[in-house]
């Protein structure tokens, strides 16, 4: 090979080796504090892993809210209206657009009872707007309500 | 009639840009000038057609003419006019008939300067141009048609803009942003139009160079109304939350920041044109990714437009068919633009070396951050992951961090080769002095716990100071005047210098609580009183509001703070309105949460030390790009070129 063109090749070569190092330890960090997105039966049924920052989401269930008297803690139940739900805790000002029957995503750990502890709760940003990872519980709902 | 009038002109737009295209590349390949001359011909009529499309638009929309889908669902009657205007580029369908404006824009400005340029150049950024207008334009007829009337039944009223979208910020921010991300076009069809004539030199970089200054200058300008105004109506305070559409402007932004240093090698030294080159594609193309994420709905996030998965893939292709072409374009024909230039490890060439791999690098960590949760979720066949913003914050902030060091000395090193030595001699003291104001700063700020405010102001200063020093041994050297592109640079730096601080010192000094008040309570926060009287009910032109009344002790001033909750009439949906008192040292932020039992209400007060830094940091980055395009050196130029008879026995 001709010299000038092999030690292009080395350059490359090293180039990319570094890069590739530099995309894999990025990537384990990113793997290390990402969150896993869970729905209302995975929380319920115990598939989502407990004290692990995660994110879960479902309709905040009727007549569920619950305000503290002297403080900014509340308590809500999240359902996928498909028999699963649990009950959220969080403390601070809830989003414009938290509703009664409205879906929500909730950021978090999953505490030993069962009570999500929340860290951030996020409403949908409009009123036709419904966070992806919510699609399919809302096509499910809406589908259940055609049948029944 | 009238909605079809600006249908009609969009598509006589279209055909227009077909014919720019196919005369100014097929004229410049021929070497018919009269072709190319149709393609400024063409240019302008492209410009003409889109303007009274946008037109009629903003007319169907003064004129509550509901028979228009677009105008009907995005206006309401009683919007104030100004917000009418506005909505023209509230939804995806006009915004993108904005897009297509600017980009008209951008067209007729190279038009009307490029009298300074060669013909056959002109011709083929033109056409090029026009080509990218061209897919544009027929996006927009064959998706996102903003005319279709709602017929035979119009509705009476409309169903309104979308509250958080009635506001300054909408009138402002996607003109802004637009601009600087078509902008970029015109460096993109610099580089193409370059590739294909194969003429790759200095000259090249000086033509391309105040068109990127200038669209970097709106893409920076773009980027930070958008995080002030995510500031003060998202209602919660933050200024940047590392979302895929935030990031989708910053992606482009730091390519184009790595562009117009490259650019300065490239025209100084006849460096790293190959490079350059390359940066110039990406640029553009990272403009094109960013409106891909925004518009096709792959992505969870404030900004995202209606989800309609053809508009996705017609991006989607229309991305690759840009990207793929330009590279394969670029891999047959840069080669002819690779030079041998040799300089010192100690170099201006070396230090913006340095400066191009830390942005590149930084943009490959946003890159990855936004796109990795696309990936896992093809991947793993359905898992939804988030990436926040801790991973960004831990990649990116040390390569800020390093590229704030090395800017304290980049700039002054000379081209070619450096002594260590002379410039040690000079720099020295600031060194010294910006670590000790900074460790007196730490001391006068909690005793040192700080350490990271500390250590961004001991960088900040120093860019302040090595700069100082350098201007004024330039100012009194007095053999030349200074240019203005030095000045420009300067300016853009301290620019950097001052985001920087107001960064830091936000991050580490705000005051950020969310607490119960009752009426008559008081909270206090570091020097800052908010006594909660109490709320009232107001009314607005389209809303009915919920009034909180806060008095507000600051030191010796007395002041009241009076933020909203309010509920629009025509959708129903509640925006809260936060109350600032803007400050050059310090905001004072007050918003209300939700009505609580006893007349108590959840209530957000912060604050919020130097956060106006961040953006006037930004106003002084764009302004420096601005000052370095009005250079002497460029207006020659144009005058040089323009006159072919005088530029002979010139030196070039």
């Amino acid at each position: 090979m001709h010299p000038k063109r092999r030690s292009r090749l080395m350059t490359v070569a090293f180039v990319l080796t570094g890069a590739a190092a530099a995309v894999a330890l990025m990537l384990r960090a990113a793997n290390e504090n990402l969150n896993l997105f869970y729905p209302p039966d995975r929380v319920a049924g115990g598939a989502a892993p407990v004290g692990v920052g995660i994110r879960a989401g479902g309709m905040v269930l009727e007549g569920s809210v619950r305000r503290a008297a002297d403080s900014l803690d509340v308590a809500f139940v999240l359902t996928d209206r498909q028999g699963s739900d649990f009950r959220v805790a969080y403390s601070g000002i809830l989003p414009d657009l938290f509703r009664e029957g409205q879906g929500i995503l909730v950021r978090g750990q999953l505490g030993v009872d069962g009570v999500f502890q929340a860290e951030e709760v996020l409403a949908k940003h409009d009123e036709t707007y419904m966070p992806p990872e919510l699609m399919p519980l809302a096509q499910g709902a809406a589908g259940q309500g055609k049948g029944g | 009639m009238i909605a079809e009038l600006g249908h009609l002109s969009v598509i006589l737009a279209l055909a227009l840009s077909f014919a720019g295209a196919v005369f100014g590349l097929g004229g410049a390949h021929v070497g018919q000038g009269r072709w190319m001359q149709a393609a400024v011909s063409a240019t302008y009529g492209q410009l003409a057609f889109v303007a009274l499309g946008l037109l009629v638009l903003v007319n169907a929309f003064v004129t509550d003419d509901f028979s228009v889908a677009y105008v009907a669902h995005n206006s309401n009657s009683l919007l104030p006019w100004q917000y009418k205007v506005s909505a023209v580029w509230g939804a995806h369908e006009g915004s993108l008939l904005l897009w297509t404006l600017i980009m008209t824009l951008w067209m007729g400005a190279v038009a009307w300067r490029g009298a300074a340029l060669p013909r056959d150049i002109l011709a083929r950024v033109l056409g090029v141009m026009g080509l990218l207008n061209l897919g544009f334009l027929s996006f927009l007829l064959l998706t996102s048609n903003p005319f279709e009337r709602l017929l035979p039944l119009p509705p009476s009223d409309g169903a309104d803009l979308n509250p958080l979208l009635q506001d300054f910020g909408l009138i402002v921010h996607p003109p802004m942003l637009y601009t600087g991300y078509v902008g970029f076009s015109v460096a993109f069809a610099f580089a193409v139009a370059g590739l294909l004539s194969g003429r790759l030199d200095s000259a090249w970089a000086r033509w391309s160079r105040p068109w990127t200054n200038v669209a970097w200058a709106f893409l920076t300008l773009g980027i930070a109304l958008g995080s002030w105004w995510a500031y003060y109506e998202l209602g919660w305070g933050g200024w940047w939350f590392w979302d895929p559409v935030e990031n989708a402007s910053f992606m482009p932004w730091l390519a184009g920041t790595a562009l117009l240093h490259s650019l300065a090698v490239a025209e100084k030294r006849g460096a790293f044109k190959t490079w350059t080159l390359l940066l110039a594609l990406m640029a553009f193309s990272l403009s094109l990714l960013g409106a891909f994420i925004v518009r096709s709905g792959v992505l969870t996030s404030v900004h995202a437009f209606a989800v309609d998965p053809t508009r996705g893939l017609y991006i989607l292709g229309f991305l690759a068919v840009v990207v793929g072409g330009s590279l394969t374009l670029f891999a047959l024909r840069a080669s002819a633009a690779a030079a041998e230039v040799r300089y010192g490890p100690f170099s201006r060439e070396a230090s913006l070396l340095v400066n191009n791999l830390l942005l590149i690098v930084a943009m490959a960590v946003v890159l990855l951050g936004t796109l990795y949760p696309l990936a896992y979720e093809a991947l793993t066949g359905g898992d939804k992951i988030s990436i926040g913003p801790p991973w960004f914050n831990r990649f990116f902030v040390p390569l800020m961090l390093a590229a704030a060091v090395a800017l304290g000395v980049g700039p002054f090193l000379s081209w070619k080769r450096s002594g260590f030595a002379r410039l040690r001699r000079r720099l020295a003291w600031c060194f010294g002095a910006s670590l000790g104001l900074a460790a007196l700063a730490a001391l006068l700020l909690e005793g040192f716990q700080l350490w990271g405010a500390a250590a961004a102001v001991a960088l900040g200063l120093w860019i302040v100071c090595t700069h100082a020093v350098d201007a004024a041994r330039r100012v009194q050297l007095k053999t030349a005047s200074v240019p203005l592109s030095y000045w420009g640079m300067a300016l853009a730096h301290l620019g950097f210098a001052v985001s920087l601080l107001g960064i830091a010192l936000t991050h580490e000094l705000s005051v950020e609580k969310d607490i119960r008040m009752s009426v008559g309570e008081s909270a206090t926060h570091g020097d800052v009183t908010f006594r909660f009287d109490g709320v009232v009910d107001a009314a607005g032109p389209n809303y009915r509001a919920q009034r909180g009344l806060f008095a507000i002790e600051d030191g010796e001033r007395r002041i009241n703070l009076a933020p909203e909750k309010r509920r629009y009439l025509a959708s129903g949906s509640v925006m809260t309105e936060a109350a600032i008192d803007a400050g050059f040292l310090k905001d004072i932020y007050v918003s209300l949460g939700e009505p609580l039992a006893n007349g108590d209400w959840a209530v957000r007060v912060y604050v919020k030390p130097f956060v106006r830094w961040i953006w006037l940091g930004a106003i002084l980055m764009a302004l420096g790009g601005v000052v370095a395009v009005a250079d002497r050196r460029y207006r020659r130029l144009r005058r040089r070129i323009a006159s072919p008879k005088a530029a002979v026995g010139l030196p070039a």
